[in-house]
């Protein structure tokens, strides 16, 4: 459990900002993981009043609060009915109802953590982190970047047709995956992420052009042996490398079927 | 019977859903000094210099302990029968730290605060010394965990040796296995390996400790074994037996975790020192990695029939990990044999080897099936390979060679089968899963298949000859009851079934039963909730003290009838002579006997057994598995339990509900494993999984209910016996599904797979 | 720092550290229905509702719920005691330590879900570990619960 000296409500951004310069003061966010470590913070940076704890849709986007809480995205029927809903079953398996009404949306994305479902899923998506200093940045960026000291304020996703599915493999129904798939088309565009791995989710590059509109199995199997060329997997205590190519084998194969109609589930 | 066979409410249900505060940190003194421990990062070692004074000038900070402070007789925290079978090899605090979390300093202060932070600043030298970290290679190895002269075991026949790194050791045999082998037309030979599961409970290790009035420790405590903690400690404290109070408040659940003193000394030396009361809560961390986890057992079976697949032989070896400590190495190790061979009665040999050693892991405890659970991981799953190997569908090769009622049975203390239906069980498992038209796999279209497999259990009721328990009623003003047990309902409900014995026998409402919890200055003596003994023991007692407590009533109400005894009557309402045409309510017989030159009604009574009749049962599990994964999905779980007459329908549905829950766990998501320094890796929910509400599939219990002629109305258990059949049954399916054999749990889809790619080469 | 807020619609007003936990906050003032069970979020034992969704309280700082409502157990005897009869009649509570969270839980599923399937009610509650029933008879309680609350 960590311990703090002293507790501000941010009255605006800019305060928030300055305070969170100093290495010792934090930003909090769900709190969830923070309480697993032991940090002695100065100063701990409260957000809840800034109004960014909505979900705002206009034509283009939806615009999502730091504060948004991981179930505040999950039952937001309208930005569900995008993409599949994926983002709602990317986040269903995580712990409970209870953990995602204090999970932030905000802390989740600033992790960046290997296991996170949502970032993956989101990485599949056309999405952006908007920084307090440093503007808007695709999420793709993002991901890579070193811990620093900006607030993220939002995160945006812009509004498209695409098709997305999101498959994972646990151990057990509400454990962190083993392997996450994320997989979109857009007309002729195909997306890959994969997280997980146990590393953190990674957007395969120059993917798509091996897969056509209407993939044959010979491109699928090409896309897939290039997948498991390219990305790294590794060994944690949840899986061996050599289990999570077969699992990215398995679930690169299937999402790709749900995608073009098949009965996929997961 | 009108309470018995009643699936009524649990005496302490309302209390329980609506949060009243009845466990221990609920209860504990709002004065409490809040104790921790500092614990040894390294898995052998000893402890050159610790220095402890910056710590103790934190404000707040009460005191502070080392090996130096504590008494230096060692003893064990084996909650059991005392001589006890578990070495005396422990003290409070040790120079010598024999694995990652071993006790290094006791600390007490105020608040959480002040202790965390004077943990932090003590000053620990280590000698880090050579580990032993591979049971397998504990066995006659250099690195010696318990070299201490003072050193001490007081049971012969546990055969220990600790020079030898053998907290145990021994052997059984009946006939000539080896010949018996050689004349069978086929052998299985394989070996099963169960990890350290920890038990779990919701409710972690607690105590609060304080001195009376009468300068006496009075510890009140999470535990199953209320008379065991009180030797315990007075061993530990080297003070008298009766300078020791222990009560037993609601528990948050046991299952063996506490049938052993886990957090008690700590608090109790610190009111010892200190005068003040003091309480430790163990953290969820601290219950998985210096709690009292399951043996780790590595099995090994040799297994032999006839052509026609009649089991000719067994052989059984079990190498038991014991961990740093002791505790139930030697008591759990042999039901890994006695409790899993003789179901299959009719083999002309058996043998069964054992050695149960120490290593530089996590100290074992108990935990439900107690080495059954292990023990039958490892036979019924070598019956299925048999099964296998010659194409007998598993189900007919039990249907074969199952013990039978009345049987005597040579691998389990010669004792007769006096009851027994799992003939009746499984034929009604075998039609509830449609078992016929589903062995052993059928493919249900994109890579998925349904398979099912198949399990048997035993185990035992009460430790006879051992186990004993007393139970004391007294008859109150107004004609109610007060039942006083010593046996420790850890949630179990084993209050409401006593009481329901009780009004059966008394013929009355169970409401007019008041159940007395256990303090051990005035409930009678009870070994403790373990070893499935408190239906079979403790509703003994209750039944022998009910008859004689009718008599001193019917006594007592002849003297105020002013009648002969003979021709006094009691239904349970009413004292009555027809002859004399006289009658006394209860009510006022009750209160009568509370004046004057009347005789206050009680009895108590004590009860053991000479045997320990098993319980028997069947699962039969139905999985989807996906090929290309290797993830398995429980669809459904049947189980037909004989445990003799069923007291209390819902809660005994409940004990078998439950017990395939931790069973699926131990089976499909509970894994065990330490980084290269010793250090357990799974110490947390986020990386010890157990099931939740999605991971145990659609379970359907039913009841084939024998009689046992030695149980209370015919009862044996059920509280362990639960857990025994989803690992080898999930196995069984498994390998119906895949071919995949999977000797060592847990079985994940990983093992599967690639199980399935090494098959194909 | 200062705080208000009410617990079951009563309210508190104190100075406290920051980094005091809700869990230990209301069992400080009393509330000893909200259990601890783990470190790290996963068993629910500690749920209680804030704003009426339901919560971790381990997981969640006192100061958040600085001017909100906060209910636990104590705080809804009447919908308590009758879901908690439900319980009773299966025997499910066994040793109880879960029953207090997940009976909070509940009763957020109760006023958040409408008709649940039984994938749906399993996925609501999946948060919330026990280790003595297995589940089925908890199930149990709830499909009998809805019924009768269904008539109404």
């Amino acid at each position: 459990m960590f311990t703090i000296k002293n507790y501000v409500v941010a009255e605006n951004l800019e305060q928030a900002y300055e305070l969170n310069q100093k290495r010792s003061n934090v930003v909090l966010g769900g709190i969830g993981w923070l309480k697993m470590g032991s940090r002695n913070i100065q100063t701990a940076i409260d957000l809840s009043k800034l109004g960014l704890d909505k979900i705002e849709e206009d034509e283009e986007s939806f615009k999502i609060g730091c504060m948004c809480t991981l179930r505040d995205m999950e039952v937001n029927e309208s930005l569900n009915s995008y993409f599949n809903g994926a983002i709602a079953r990317a986040l269903v398996h995580i712990v409970g109802v209870q953990f995602r009404n204090c999970a932030t949306i905000g802390g989740s994305i600033y992790s960046r953590f290997g296991f996170s479902d949502i970032l993956t899923c989101l990485l599949a998506l056309d999405t952006y982190v908007e920084l307090f200093n440093g503007g808007i940045i695709p999420l793709a960026a993002y991901k890579d970047m070193y811990y620093d000291r900006d607030l993220l304020v939002r995160i945006i996703i812009k509004k498209d047709a695409r098709k997305v599915s999101y498959l994972t493999h646990r151990m057990s129904a509400t454990d962190i995956p083993v392997l996450a798939v994320a997989i979109s088309k857009l007309e002729g565009k195909w997306q890959f992420v994969l997280g997980a791995r146990p590393q953190r989710a990674i957007l395969v590059d120059q993917a798509d052009g091996i897969l056509g509109q209407n993939p044959t199995q010979e491109e699928i199997d090409a896309l897939v042996d290039y997948v498991i060329k390219e990305v790294k997997f590794g060994t944690n205590m949840r899986g061996s490398k050599e289990y999570r190519q077969i699992l990215a084998k398995v679930l690169i194969n299937r999402g790709i079927e749900e995608i073009m109609g098949g009965t996929h589930a997961n | 019977m009108k309470s018995v066979s009643q699936g009524i409410r649990k005496k302490d249900a309302m209390a329980l859903v609506t949060g009243k505060p009845v466990y221990t940190d609920d209860i504990a003194p709002s004065n409490c000094l809040i104790v921790k421990v500092l614990r040894s990062p390294h898995a052998h070692a000893l402890i050159e210099e610790i220095n402890t004074t910056v710590a103790s000038k934190v404000p707040g900070i009460e005191c502070i302990l080392t090996y130096e402070d504590v008494p230096k007789s060692r003893f064990t925290m084996a909650g059991q029968s005392y001589p006890e079978p578990s070495p005396y090899d422990r003290l409070i605090l040790d120079k010598r730290l024999r694995c990652v979390g071993d006790p290094v300093a006791i600390v007490a202060g105020i608040d959480d605060r002040c202790v965390d932070k004077a943990l932090k600043l003590i000053k620990v030298k280590y000698e880090v010394l050579e580990a032993v970290l591979d049971f397998r290679e504990a066995k006659d190895n250099k690195i010696i965990v318990h070299p201490e002269e003072d050193f001490k075991a007081l049971c012969d026949f546990t055969g220990t040796d600790a020079k030898r790194n053998l907290c145990s050791t021994g052997n059984f045999t009946f006939g000539d296995v080896e010949e018996e082998l050689s004349k069978c037309a086929h052998v299985i030979e394989q070996t099963y390996h169960t990890k350290a599961n920890s038990q779990a409970m919701m409710e972690t290790f607690r105590t609060f400790t304080e001195l009376d009035i009468y300068g006496r420790l009075n510890i009140t405590s999470s535990t199953q074994v209320p008379f065991h903690v009180r030797r315990i400690l007075a061993n530990a404290l080297e003070i008298p037996k009766s300078k020791v109070r222990v009560i037993k408040p609601r528990i948050g659940g046991g299952f063996g975790a506490k049938q052993s003193v886990v957090s008690e000394v700590f608090p109790a030396i610190v009111t010892m020192k200190t005068g003040k009361p003091a309480k430790m809560v163990y953290t969820r961390k601290e219950s998985m990695t210096s709690g009292s986890p399951r043996h780790e057992m590595e099995i090994k079976v040799r297994l032999g029939a006839d052509e026609k697949g009649i089991i000719k032989a067994i052989y059984m070896y079990t190498l038991s990990n014991d961990g740093a400590y002791g505790e139930h190495g030697p008591t759990t190790v042999g039901l890994s044999g006695h409790k899993s061979m003789p179901l299959y009665n009719g083999a002309n040999a058996y043998k069964f080897e054992y050695d149960v050693v120490y290593s530089n892991t996590m100290g074992s405890g108990a935990y439900r099936g107690y080495g059954a659970t292990q023990g039958l991981f490892a036979l019924e799953s070598a019956v299925n390979e048999l099964a296998a190997k010659i194409n007998i569908d598993p189900v007919k090769i039990r249907e074969l060679n199952m013990v039978s009622q009345g049987e005597v049975m040579p691998a389990y203390y010669n004792e007769t089968a006096n009851s027994c239906t799992l003939d009746k069980c499984l034929a009604k498992a075998k039609e509830m899963i449609d078992w016929d038209n589903k062995y052993p796999c059928r493919d249900i279209g994109d890579g998925k298949v349904r398979s099912v497999g198949v399990s048997m259990a035993m185990q035992g009721s009460g430790i006879s000859n051992v186990d004993t328990a007393a139970v004391e009623i007294k008859l109150n003003d107004d004609g109610f009851y007060t039942l006083m047990i010593g046996a420790s309902d850890m949630g179990t409900g084993c209050d409401t079934i006593l009481a329901q014995m009780a009004a059966d026998c008394l013929d009355c409402d169970v409401d007019n039963i008041v159940v007395h919890g256990v303090d051990t200055d005035q409930s009678p003596y009870d070994t403790g909730s373990y070893a499935s003994s408190t239906t079979y023991i403790t509703g003994g007692a209750v039944v022998k003290t009910c008859a004689t407590l009718r008599n001193k009533i019917v006594e007592e109400g002849a003297k105020l009838l002013d009648c002969k005894v003979e021709n006094v009557e009691f239904d349970g309402q009413k004292v009555f002579s027809l002859k004399d045409n006289k009658e006394m309510s209860l009510r006022d017989l009750g209160n009568a006997t509370f004046v004057g030159g009347s005789k206050l009604l009680s009895a108590s009574e004590s009860h053991y057994s000479k045997v320990s009749p098993p319980p028997f049962m069947v699962g039969l599990v139905e999985t989807e598995i996906d090929k290309l994964t290797g993830k398995v999905d429980i669809i459904d779980y049947v189980a037909v339990v004989d445990c003799g007459t069923v007291i209390n329908p819902n809660l005994s549905r409940i004990q078998v509900e439950g017990g395939i829950g931790q069973g699926i766990g131990m089976a499909l998501y509970e894994d065990i494993s330490y980084d290269k320094n010793g250090r357990m890796r799974n110490d947390s929910f986020l990386q010890y999984k157990i099931p939740t509400r999605l991971d145990v599939g659609n379970i359907r219990v039913e009841f084939e209910s024998s009689f046992e002629p030695t149980g209370p109305f015919g009862a044996k258990s059920i509280g362990e016996i639960v857990i025994n059949t989803p690992a080898p049954a999930l196995a069984n399916a498994v390998y119906n599904g895949t071919k995949v054999n999977i000797r060592t749990l847990p079985i994940t889809a990983e093992k599967i797979v690639m199980g399935m790619i090494k098959n194909e080469k | 720092m200062q705080i208000k807020l009410w617990i079951n619609n009563k309210v508190f007003e104190d100075d406290i550290q920051s980094d005091i936990l809700l869990i230990d906050y209301l069992r400080s003032k009393g509330f000893y229905s909200v259990k601890r069970g783990c470190e790290t979020a996963n068993c629910g034992l500690c749920t209680v509702h804030l704003e009426g969704k339901p919560v971790l309280s381990c997981s969640t700082l006192t100061v958040k719920a600085n001017g909100l409502h906060v209910t636990t157990l104590e705080g809804m005897k009447e919908e308590v005691e009758e879901f908690g009869g439900f319980m009773a009649d299966q025997g499910a509570e066994q040793c109880g330590f879960c029953s207090p969270g997940f009976i909070m839980n509940v009763l957020a599923m109760k006023k958040e879900l409408v008709n649940p399937t039984e994938l749906e009610i399993k996925q609501y509650l999946s948060g919330n570990l026990c280790r003595c029933t297995g589940y089925m008879s908890q199930l149990r309680a709830i499909k009998k619960y809805l019924e009768l609350k269904k008539e109404d």
